[in-house]
């Protein structure tokens, strides 16, 4: 028995230290090396050196003349990713969904498509689908006083297309696209605090 | 259309990736010089002296047994004095407490069997030390014993008589080294040119385009995502796994990890092919498992891209991701399900309640559609078992497979395994129905109540690790009791089917003749997967009746709760 436990306790230190501490470590040094900024969050700097968000992660916008996020049920908490995780039957959640729909159609004048009443998975899903940020398009013209075709340009120039034509969902970076809009269109909204 | 296209196409790349590994496994447990050997046989060897192994020595299966559990316990220990001691320990930067007992007792548990059920989130409650030097470690030598496990099993049902079956130290040595290392380097670099983070920078704090804070964590994430896919393991480095961006942030992440999943699980059908020296054998198991996975992964699509008539028009995206959509959530949930990964990429809370049920069923036949990495094959050599001991009472010979008998001590120890499931999913899950304070853990009222405690226990029974996620699985009552479920599915199927391989392997190999029943062609296919459907599944209908079932027929009346 005892040769089985120093066999054991032998062959886990070797793992732990092959697998657990060289391996991990490795592809550290590697990442820091051919990708620092994707191994680091993908953040993106502003010219003042200021990271205004991750390219990957969705952030809260309420503001008129921006694009607006899915729904989060943790307030896109990034520190905290979470789902409803209620169930297909559940009132609640069809309550929310009632909710949200006018919500949103309230604010846009149109129909709000599913994306656009459903928590994501994360959170903190960075994307909407192209009906959802199209919809928004005469709401953000409004607040920026610009032409809606102007807003519509800048949003088809952000849609990102299924793999190959089939896997995944044409969708549009909520931030990134957000981030094009103040470049290209003036006036730059006030931040409201 | 293109939804089809596209499954077909993984289906493609999934067999001809696991067909081609198999061939260098096959090199690999026959300790023969394979691609890698000359990189990493010193380090082997060097392994092998430090421990004191001789690479040559076959053990029985009682030794072999004794290895695997004495092994696991040691591992059980180190996770755990990790896990309560991270606080002290370095690579804490965003300063972490200790976890609590029970807690730890659990999680320690989950990853040691290869389970990585997660009763806590990775981001708010683990330090970067626990993540590398205490889960990433199980997560490669916790899918390295279910592979050892396999291969000496299919040592004991195809490898000669008498010659034991192999040295658990050697197979889970060059399991990890020539396997699971380089896969999970190569996917690990896919994964960190995606955009997964693979730093030691504490979370990054950032001020929105709208002028608020926020935190965003990250940390070494690609390391340990490349092998929790590949080792079936599934633990997420975040809380909601790879539904989060960081964790799973493209369409060519999501598709490489869905591969992933899959990739040892379908090669150890072609593995078991080769080592019989009859890949004919191989095929058949490959072909009833895809078959059982086509039909689930149907029922998934259909459910999700359907959507959820109480929500309104277009596909159920509550508790989905826009790049991924409907079609590749379902995609996930039927691999993640079927191989005991337990990894999501969606909320299968949300699902709607049909394909609530395929995700709990390929669960609850004891996961051996492609099943986790070795556990997969051993598992579904049980129902091999037990589906050639039902020819051979139909036709009244004497059962045979790959020319063995299979007399009452092989059938006794198969049925004894096989109850393991059934005791730990249905009993544990009925004690979880009745007791007040297990009870407090149900999120959703109605059926969908009973359909959580249900999924959890089947997901811990069956190694699978993913959750009806509203389910508090973090309350004291469930984190021990699932534990013990997770214990039970593990050890009281490895045990008895090393038994079994022990026993077999000490038979002598008889010649097929005209007599003999074919255990390659479709009927033997088709009766295997009517012994899992009939063993298996049926066990579980008339809870699934009052759960997923019930809850379906409310839904689409227009009803909720």
């Amino acid at each position: 028995m005892f040769i089985h436990i120093r066999r054991a306790c032998t062959m886990l230190a070797a793992m732990l230290l092959l697998t657990g501490l060289a391996y991990p470590l490795a592809m550290t040094g590697i990442a820091s090396v051919i990708a620092p900024q994707a191994a680091t969050g993908s953040l993106i700097m502003r010219n003042d050196g200021v990271a205004v968000g991750s390219a990957l992660i969705g952030q809260e916008f309420t503001q008129p003349a921006y694009l607006h996020l899915r729904p989060s049920a943790v307030d896109y908490d990034a520190a905290a990713s979470g789902a409803s995780n209620l169930a297909p039957s559940s009132t609640e959640l069809r309550e929310s969904v009632k909710a949200r729909r006018h919500a949103w159609e309230d604010l846009n004048n149109g129909i709000a498509p599913i994306d656009a009443v459903t928590a994501s998975a994360s959170g903190l899903d960075p994307d909407i689908s192209p009906q959802n940020a199209r919809g928004q398009a005469q709401r953000i013209a409004r607040a920026r006083g610009v032409d809606p075709e102007q807003v519509l340009a800048i949003i088809d120039a952000n849609i990102q297309n299924p793999l190959l034509g089939i896997y995944g969902q044409p969708r549009v970076n909520v931030l990134m696209t957000n981030l094009a809009l103040d470049a290209e269109l003036a006036p730059r909204p006030a931040p409201t605090e | 259309m293109p939804d089809l296209i596209g499954y077909i196409l993984y289906a493609v790349a999934l067999t001809g990736g696991g067909y081609l590994l198999s061939s260098h496994m096959t090199c690999v447990y026959a300790g023969e010089r394979n691609l890698l050997s000359r990189f990493l046989t010193p380090v082997e060897r060097g392994f092998y002296s430090l421990a004191g192994i001789r690479p040559g020595a076959s053990q029985g299966w009682r030794g072999y047994t004794i290895a695997v559990l004495t092994f696991n316990l040691a591992g059980f220990c180190l996770l755990y004095i990790i896990l309560r001691l991270q606080n002290l320990l370095p690579l804490n930067p965003d300063g972490i407490g200790a976890m609590a007992p029970d807690l730890a007792f659990n999680t320690a548990v989950s990853f040691v069997t290869n389970t990585n059920w997660q009763a806590y989130s990775g981001e708010a409650q683990l330090s970067y030390l626990a993540q590398m030097a205490g889960l990433t470690v199980q997560n490669f030598v916790s899918a390295a014993t279910g592979m050892a496990v396999a291969v000496a099993v299919i040592r004991g049902f195809a490898g000669p008589k008498n010659s034991g079956l192999g040295n658990f130290w050697c197979d889970m040595t060059r399991s990890v080294l020539y396997v699971l290392l380089p896969l999970s380097v190569i996917l690990g670099l896919i994964l960190i040119l995606q955009g997964v983070p693979q730093t030691l920078l504490g979370a990054a704090h950032v001020t929105t385009l709208e002028g608020a804070d926020q935190v965003i964590a990250r940390g070494p994430a690609a390391s340990q995502i490349a092998i929790k896919q590949l080792g079936t393991n599934g633990g997420g480095f975040f809380g909601v796994n790879s539904a989060h961006p960081f964790e799973n942030p493209t369409i060519i992440s999501n598709m490489f990890q869905t591969l992933a999943i899959l990739l040892i699980p379908v090669s150890f059908c072609f593995l078991f092919g080769r080592m019989a020296r009859d890949q004919r054998q191989g095929w058949a198991i490959f072909a009833a498992m895809a078959v059982m996975f086509a039909l689930g992964l149907a029922m998934i699509h259909f459910g999700e891209t359907g959507g959820n008539p109480l929500l309104g028009a277009g596909p159920n995206m509550e508790g989905k991701e826009v790049r991924f959509g409907a079609a590749l959530s379902a995609l996930w949930a039927e691999a993640t399900t079927a191989a005991s990964n337990g990894s999501v990429n969606a909320m299968h809370d949300s699902f709607m309640p049909l394909s609530g049920l395929v995700t709990m069923v390929n669960m609850q036949i004891g996961e051996v559609i492609f099943g986790g990495v070795g556990s997969g094959l051993y598992g579904m050599l049980l129902y091999v078992v037990l589906a050639v001991f039902l020819a051979g009472l139909m036709v009244g010979r004497s059962p045979e497979y790959l020319g063995r008998k299979i007399e009452g001590r092989e059938v006794t120890l198969a049925m004894l395994a096989f109850l393991s499931i059934p005791l730990g999913i249905l009993v544990g899950g009925a004690i979880s129905a009745t007791v007040p304070m297990a009870l407090q853990s149900v999120q959703d009222a109605g059926p969908h109540g009973l359909s959580e405690i249900l999924y959890s226990y089947s997901s811990a029974v069956g190694n699978n690790g993913s959750a009806f996620a509203g389910w508090n699985a973090a309350a004291p009552w469930q984190t021990t009791a699932l534990g013990l479920a997770m214990l039970l599915g593990r050890y009281a199927i490895i045990v008895p089917m090393l038994a079994i391989a022990g026993s077999l392997s000490d038979k002598q190999q008889s010649p097929s003749t005209a007599g003999t029943f074919p255990t390659h062609g479709p009927l033997f296919v088709t009766l295997l997967i009517v012994t899992v459907v009939i063993f298996g599944a049926l066990t579980f209908f008339p809870v699934l009746a009052l759960g997923p079932i019930a809850e379906h027929t409310v839904v689409i009346a227009g009803q909720g709760y």
